[in-house]
């Protein structure tokens, strides 16, 4: 079996070589950086349903925006808002939504699960759409970033862009450890049962549904967090945000890291966000730029042609390789 | 009078959902395929009777035309692309079909800009029968829903009263057996695909005067067909038919009585029927 995280110490190396970024970096691509690590935390939230749990959810932008959307709502006009307010409430409440919807959804399997999870956050799309709950298809701007204190002080101001970068690296390494932890728990375990052979554990006990719909209220909370984040980042909330397009793209991201892999899902964001950052940019397309989903879309089909295992695959292809040998002879041993 | 005109406009509606999930779920239910692109097909028929309506100067030299492109571009698609999802994860399945959809809309984008267009009646059926002294009902609209139901009747005789039907069926119910009893199956589902395809270019094109031809109007489309089939139950023709009807009356209806929760009644409709039947209404367990 292969492992669902990296050894420690690449971890670490990993870790120190993003904390370098900014030091040499200009804000450009800090603040790209900070961007793709939401993303990453996003995309741990997909992984670890998609990856982990056997469930393809097509509507975790649900979450992501939901999220958001609190944020906007809850935040005061002009003034900074307290985050150690407005994160917990903003996860909660998406905590909530997650609890209802996958409520419904985890009694179905398979396809439709993915069209059950389409439609729900659909559903969410078109209330914060058609209605002026959250200022209609235009959104709401949030004009100041929410303020973290810690008995009066200040260990990172958001606006900052570099202190920005290291608050969300701080929290996409707390997700990570929190994940992995978690997956190698006995509520991880029991879900790793789950998506190899639901009908076997649930004969030996596990309440499955019960498990499924855990799994579901996590990775949307989670999802929340990188909402909340990105909310802070972009200073506006719009229904985009909810739209399926994000879905199904966060969706891309896992697939592209290969998927049940914790580094994957860090990789794909990495991947799929630096594209989408090129392809739009007149620099390698031109005139086309403004037409660079069709460069994309034309990759995501060659990608799902050609790599069904995505860039951690083609990691793990290569130790395989090596690893074949000694394999076959514990095979034969065990004849 | 008012309520007759929702009620006609609603079964209209449900009509053209059906034509667009009839095939999806026929395209599901034997091969297994989801196809978050179907919509795109939609789109692409209702972009076709702008351009050829425009260029013909009618809608019914347009309307054969574009089914024989979209049925040729549904047999190119599935002998390049689908035939080789047959096997794979759905998941797989969900994101090369969204990989399809940027380029479909990408290509639109190119080819006709992002502008909304609209589509003239044709003069023949450009009339309304008035029904009372204020209100009147467009023939064009009986039209689409007398076209509609024929096709559904006749789809339903092809299904279970015909050869072809009944290989239709076999392969639904038992791909390897059907294949062993000599039915040609990568021919069979090449003709399934491009029929749905061309099913939903059909209703793309016809819808075309109705509603007005614009980009995004496939994807909005295709996740009420979703919900179309999973409260029909996937695979059910005579399931998709049901409840294509009753999303169209839920939504006409919604749209009068409270037009910014209109789309939340589709999906609240949806979570009653998963709460009471998880597999559909003609979904088998």
């Amino acid at each position: 079996m292969s492992s669902i995280t990296l050894p420690r110490s690449v971890l670490l190396i990993a870790v120190a070589v993003i904390a370098l970024v900014p030091l040499v970096g200009s804000t450009f691509y800090v603040q790209l950086g900070a961007k793709i690590m939401i993303m990453a935390i996003f995309a741990l939230s997909l992984d670890f349903l998609v990856g982990h749990t056997g469930l393809v959810s097509l509507g975790h932008a649900a979450f992501f925006g939901l999220a958001g959307y609190v944020l906007a709502l809850i935040s005061p006009q002009y003034q900074a808002a307290n985050l150690w307010l407005t994160l917990p409430v903003a996860v909660v409440i998406t905590a909530l939504a997650a609890l209802v919807i996958g409520f419904l959804v985890v009694r179905t399997t398979g396809v439709y699960f993915i069209m059950v999870t389409l439609a729900f956050a659909q559903m969410l799309y078109s209330i914060f759409h058609d209605t002026n709950l959250g200022g209609g298809s235009d959104g709401i701007y949030i004009y100041v970033r929410p303020e973290l204190a810690v008995a009066g002080m200040r260990p990172f101001n958001l606006e900052s862009p570099v202190q920005f970068y290291y608050f969300v690296l701080l929290i996409m390494v707390g997700v990570y450890a929190f994940l992995s932890k978690v997956l190698h728990a006995p509520f991880g375990r029991a879900l790793a049962g789950i998506k190899v052979n639901e009908h076997r554990m649930r004969s030996i006990g596990y309440p499955v549904s019960s498990y499924k719909l855990g799994a579901f209220v996590l990775g949307g909370a989670i999802a929340g967090v990188a909402g909340y984040l990105a909310a802070c980042q972009f200073g506006f909330v719009n229904p985009e945000i909810l739209a399926w397009h994000h879905s199904a793209g966060v969706l891309m991201m896992v697939i592209l890291g290969g998927m049940g892999k914790l580094h994957g899902a860090v990789l794909g964001a990495l991947a799929y966000t630096l594209l989408q950052e090129i392809l739009s940019r007149p620099l390698l397309l031109g005139s086309y730029a403004k037409h660079w989903q069709l460069a994309m879309g034309s990759l995501i089909v060659f990608i799902v042609l050609a790599l069904p295992h995505g860039l951690a695959g083609i990691l793990d292809l290569s130790l395989r390789i090596r690893s074949t040998k000694p394999a076959r002879v514990e095979e034969a041993l065990d004849d | 009078m008012f309520y007759l005109i929702q009620l006609l406009n609603g079964i209209q509606y449900g009509l053209l959902l059906f034509l667009l999930a009839s095939g999806l779920t026929l395209i599901f239910g034997i091969m297994g395929v989801i196809n978050l692109a179907h919509g795109g097909f939609y789109m692409i028929g209702a972009y076709l009777a702008f351009w050829l309506a425009r260029t013909t100067g009618s809608l019914w030299l347009a309307i054969p035309l574009s089914i024989i492109i979209a049925f040729s571009i549904g047999l190119l698609l599935e002998t390049t692309i689908f035939s080789r999802l047959y096997k794979r994860d759905h998941l797989y399945q969900v994101l090369l079909t969204f990989g399809l959809i940027l380029v479909f809309e990408e290509l639109r984008s190119i080819l006709f800009g992002d502008d909304v267009h609209g589509v003239p009646v044709p003069p023949l059926l450009d009339f309304s029968i008035p029904l009372t002294e204020t209100l009147s009902y467009p023939v064009y609209r009986l039209f689409v829903t007398v076209v509609c139901i024929s096709i559904a009747l006749t789809m339903h005789f092809v299904i279970h009263k015909t050869r072809v039907g009944m290989m239709i069926r076999a392969a639904t119910s038992n791909r390897e057996m059907a294949a062993s009893l000599g039915v040609n199956i990568p021919l069979l589902f090449a003709l399934v695909f491009a029929f749905g395809v061309a099913l939903a270019a059909f209703a793309g094109t016809i819808a075309a005067p109705i509603a007005s031809v614009s980009p995004g109007m496939g994807n909005h489309m295709v996740i009420i067909c979703f919900v179309v089939v999973v409260i029909g139950g996937i695979g059910s023709i005579n399931g998709a038919m049901i409840a294509a009807l009753a999303i169209g009356l839920a939504d006409t209806l919604g749209k009068v009585t409270a037009p910014e929760y209109s789309a939340f009644a589709v999906y609240l409709l949806m979570a009653a029927i998963l709460l009471w039947r998880p597999q559909g209404i003609a979904g088998r367990a």
